[in-house]
């Protein structure tokens, strides 16, 4: 115990929080499960006596309290995993310094190999944490799909070329030059290393060559390269994995075999060509049966999401199964069906899809890693100085002369030719990691004698990789002063531009009677939106272009942003608020194609649904509390479009008081007695002024950041008005109210009106016919609706104040 | 050099009376592909026809001796204009280009076409056609080029104009909202409403105002336009391989 405790201290730095973390993993661990978990028959041994004691027991009397470990002990020490990577990916993050030099990665690791030597330690014996087939089945996919879903594709497919030539041929010549010289090495070194075939050697050769998607992902996600290199890159890491798994598979075979023919390399070739295509197949089947589902997923939003991950984890499976590239079909199917799934489900369900994917995918990369660490000390080590340093340095010059000549060939044809900064990262960041190590620990003992030696030649390059070349690939990439990646922040206008220069290139192309890049993008474009999007999209969404699409996510984002900067108070003055204010306005109506006439009936019916509501909810509060629990349904959530809840929060307000406003204005009529009636005529004729004050003065001392200093009273100007207080803000009322107003169907149109109201703009906006028109209208209905209200109102007289 | 461009030019020369700007034109669109070698066209085209050579030296010897083409794209090139111009008339006119089915399909499709003519003119003839192309070519920055010459067609700056100006059809130097609105009522088609398309104009404009830090005016000027044009990479967007 004491022992323990001063590993934790030494490792950790004098940062307060880590050490306190990890020694509380640590005593934990102690306490029960790594010891219990790392030995399985003791522990069972353990188990069964406290069953039998417990058993004896009942013989006596009722057991009050029983310990019975085993029963829990699988998901126990895996939660106690997870539980522990997490909290060191915490520990990690809590200590900047640290986490600037050294990538997590290595940190992982480290924690790995202590947590490992630990349990060594401890004398137990360590779990066989980095099986392959636990590896295979659930550590990888959610990486792979991650960086499947989100795959940039527009950069992907532009390199396209370029990442098959690194994938494919990289890689075969990796294998090929590393198996071929390690066996050269082998035969003129001690007889120690004689024994070892050509096909073993080859077998070592394609395990480690491939570059590793998890390494990469892990590293350069840290040091911020430029979209180009980080995407030929990791798409090579992707895409070897069909040849790695075919070499694999052909070197294994022949290996136990023992001989090759002409016919096997033919068909190994063909193989490969399965394996891939196969692979891709799968995922894009997959993913359209994915996109169809959720074409009806529209009254179960709870369990939308689930699809996304059901499908795509089954095409893993179904390519596993066929021995077809699993990660290839995970791939695809991710991108095959991201656009689609995004334009079916709810917002909120997309970004369920979204956090939850980052979330597996982080776990499992953190556990990948620590699980090599401990894997590491665990492993029966063969150390032979010359294999595994010929491994790494063979391993590097490979990677070196791979890239190198290749891109000699491939810049022949890019349009955009790698330099020698390029190139070079390119080649440094060919890291190895965890699929290489599984590959290695499949290998079985019976066949290759030699597997100790190949794993810790694996091990070590492994390790060479992600620590040499993940610590000084981000010092390197300051000094070369290599591109970085470019804020993301695309505005409307290169979005118009670019699709602009789409269309304009393709033109061109055509001119020119060449069918080239553009060419083909439109074909494909044309065919998408034809048919594959009327048949996999939700009716009136799949009309929906490209462009409006952006523009809206724009809009969603920047209201957001500017919401959650307190810009509620300052929305009047800012310009930037206007723009985005104003333009929350068209959400509604790409839904709706119809022309803008038909839409203005539409949005006064929402607006008179939500007075309605309004009304009501101060009318029979009791009714509406009924219908609020549903285990298995969402609470209609009218928000759909997800703003987080703060945002929530302060649209309701702003649409609360804006609500209020109106009521306020349909009260000034009467409460202005002393205006002749003439003037009132005027005044509910020209209901745009009349609104419009009362909003602007209330725009004064709103503040909509704060849900409780919410601040209904408008300071009474020239004009006379009347003060509804409709709900106290300290009352549960105005929860109710809340609640109530959130769940009005036409609250978008509503919350957008208001808004427009609220433009300081919003006279100087002439040139908006349709949107004045429906202001008017929607006064109209408002006055003919809320004549109920003064009465609700009435009912609760207190706070109306004459 | 290839015998259907020395048709060319000969057709060329005669038809056109050969006067010498022309020529200085042609000899402009053909040095847009300058990095071949000095194909030695005037030596072929000296062998070729005697009563040319007269004619042509008569005229800027200068002219002809700086004629350097990239042979096989000019040669492509060539027999795509002679494609298009089924009727043989040795220049095109709107009908040709609007033949093309896929171009005619092309959202921007008009304003392609109408980019390939200068304001004005009814038809284009190779020179031009080849020096409107010359913008989509390929090029390495570091070619070197003798100062005298006027900015290659495919330089960032050239390019861009060539791009606003197929915004700014009325050429007064701003996309005003009426045109954005055009393009956008184009590319998007019938799908949207208009709503939506003023609002997307509206907030493309004011976001490209507000980021030049440019007056408020109610257009996108060519400067507005190369801002929110700086994180696209135009050289790179703006090129085909097959004009390299």
């Amino acid at each position: 115990m004491p022992s323990r405790t001063g590993a934790g201290s030494g490792r950790s730095l004098p940062e307060f929080g880590l050490l306190l973390l990890v020694i509380f993993v640590l005593l934990e661990g102690s306490l029960l499960p790594l010891g219990a978990a790392s030995s399985t028959s003791k522990s069972c041994e353990e188990a069964k006596q406290g069953h039998t004691e417990v058993h004896n027991f009942t013989k006596k009397a009722f057991p009050v309290l029983g310990v019975d470990y085993g029963h829990i002990k699988n998901p126990f020490e895996i939660s106690l995993w997870v539980l522990l990577a997490c909290l060191m990916k915490l520990g990690f993050h809590l200590i900047p310094r640290l986490s600037s030099i050294v990538p997590e990665s290595c940190l992982l690791i480290v924690v790995g190999l202590l947590v490992g030597g630990l349990i060594k330690l401890a004398r137990e014996e360590v779990p066989p944490v980095l099986d392959s087939k636990f590896f295979f089945l659930y550590l990888l996919p959610p990486i792979i799909l991650d960086a499947g879903y989100f795959l940039p594709i527009r950069p992907f497919m532009e390199n396209l070329g370029t990442i098959l030539m690194f994938a494919v041929i990289g890689t075969l010549w990796n294998a090929f030059f590393i198996g071929g010289l390690l066996y050269g090495i082998c035969q003129i070194s001690n007889s120690d290393l004689t024994a070892i075939g050509i096909l073993p050697c080859l077998l070592f050769g394609s395990i480690i060559s491939a570059v590793d998607p998890v390494a990469v992902l892990a590293v350069f996600e840290e040091i911020h390269i430029n979209e180009l290199l980080h995407i030929l890159v990791f798409g090579e890491s992707l895409l070897n994995d069909a040849v790695t798994v075919v070499l694999y598979h052909l070197f294994e075979e022949f290996s136990v075999d023992g001989s090759v023919t002409v016919l096997d390399g033919i068909l190994g070739v063909i193989s490969f060509l399965v394996v891939a295509l196969g692979g891709v197949l799968f995922g894009a089947m997959y993913g359209f049966l994915a996109a169809l589902t959720s074409r009806f997923t529209s009254h179960t939003r709870v369990i939308e999401p689930l699809f996304a991950f059901l499908y795509s984890y089954m095409a893993y499976l179904s390519a596993e199964v066929f021995h077809l590239s699993g990660i290839m079909a995970l791939i695809a199917c991710g991108a095959v069906m991201r656009p689609y799934i995004e334009a079916n489900i709810s917002h909120k369900s997309h970004t369920t899809i979204k956090y939850f994917l980052k979330m597996l995918s982080s776990v499992s990369e953190t556990l990948i890693f620590i699980f090599l660490g401990v894997a590491t000390v665990d492993g029966r080590h063969s150390w032979n100085w010359i294999f595994v340093t010929m491994s790494v340095v063979l391993c590097l010059v490979a990677r070196v002369i791979g890239v190198v000549g290749l891109t000699f060939i491939i810049n022949k044809f890019r349009i955009v030719k790698l330099t020698t900064k390029d190139q070079f990262i390119i080649a440094y960041g060919g890291l190895r990691g965890a699929i290489a190590f599984s590959l290695g620990f499949l290998l079985k003992e019976d066949h290759f004698h030699m597997r100790d030696m190949f794993l810790t030649a694996i091990i070590t390059v492994i390790f060479f990789t992600v620590f040499v070349q993940g610590m000084t690939i981000k010092p390197l990439v300051e000094l070369l002063a290599v591109k970085k990646k470019q804020e993301a922040k695309r505005s409307i206008n290169e979005e118009i531009h670019t699709q602009f220069l789409d269309h304009l290139l393709t033109g061109i192309e055509d001119i020119c009677g060449h069918y080239g890049h553009h060419h083909w993008k439109d074909k494909l474009n044309r065919f998408n939106k034809k048919y594959v999007k009327k048949f996999l999209i939700v009716s009136e969404r799949s009309k929906e272009p490209q462009l409006i699409a952006f523009y809206h996510k724009m809009e969603m984002k920047q209201a957001i942003q500017l919401v959650e900067s307190g810009g509620g108070s300052k929305l009047p003055s800012a310009v930037p608020s206007t723009v985005s204010m104003q333009n929350i306005q068209p959400k509604n109506p790409p839904a709706t194609t119809k022309p803008a006439e038909r839409v203005l009936p539409q949005l006064s019916k929402g607006r008179e649904e939500e007075i309605r509501k309004i009304l009501r909810s101060n009318l029979q509060r009791t009714r509406q509390r009924l219908h609020s629990y549903n285990r298995h349904t969402l609470v209609a959530d009218p928000y759909e479009d997800g703003f987080s809840d703060l945002i929530l929060k302060k649209q309701r307000m702003m649409a609360i008081d804006k609500k209020i406003k109106e009521m306020t204005n349909y009260l000034t009529v009467p409460a202005a007695a002393p205006d002749s009636p003439t003037m009132v005529r005027a005044r509910l004729a020209s209901g745009r002024n009349t609104d419009f004050i009362p909003a602007q003065q209330q725009k004064g001392n709103k503040k909509p950041s704060d849900p409780q200093s919410y601040n209904m009273k408008p300071v009474s100007g020239g004009v006379p008005t009347i003060q509804v207080d409709l709900a106290s803000p300290q009352s549960p009322d105005s929860v109710r109210l809340l609640d109530e107003l959130g769940e009005a169907d036409g609250k978008e149109q509503e919350k957008d009106q208001g808004l427009t109201m609220k433009l300081p703009g919003g006279s100087s906006r002439p040139n908006k016919p349709g949107e004045t028109e429906n202001t008017r209208e929607q006064q109209k209905l408002t006055r003919c609706l809320s004549d109920p209200g003064p009465s609700a109102d009435e009912d609760e007289d207190e706070p109306f104040l004459p | 050099m290839e015998t259907a461009l020395i048709k060319y030019l000969c057709r060329f020369i005669k038809n056109k009376n050969t006067k010498t700007d022309n020529l200085i034109l042609f000899r402009y669109s053909f040095t847009e592909w300058p990095d071949v070698k000095e194909s030695s066209i005037e030596a072929t085209f000296l062998q070729k026809s005697s009563r040319h050579r007269l004619m042509l030296s008569s005229l800027t010897q200068s002219a002809v001796l700086c004629v350097s083409v990239s042979s096989s794209h000019l040669l492509r090139l060539y027999e795509r204009f002679e494609s298009l111009d089924r009727e043989n008339r040795g220049h095109l006119r709107k009908e040709d280009f609007q033949a093309v089915r896929e171009l005619s399909m092309n959202p921007v499709g008009d304003r392609i076409i109408g980019s390939f003519f200068s304001p004005g003119q009814e038809t284009v003839d190779f020179p031009s056609f080849v020096q409107v192309l010359a913008h989509f070519r390929h090029t390495e920055n570091d070619r070197i080029r003798d100062g005298a010459q006027k900015e290659p067609a495919n330089s960032t700056a050239r390019r861009l104009k060539f791009v606003f100006q197929l915004y700014d059809q009325d050429r007064d130097g701003k996309i005003s909202r009426a045109e954005l609105l055009q393009v956008l009522r184009e590319m998007l088609g019938m799908q949207v409403t208009e709503e939506q398309l003023q609002s997307i104009a509206e907030r493309a404009i004011q976001e490209a105002n507000q980021e030049a830090n440019q007056d408020k005016d109610d257009a996108i000027s060519f400067d507005e336009f190369r801002k929110s044009m700086e994180k696209v990479n135009i050289d790179h967007k703006m090129s085909i391989r097959f004009l390299e």
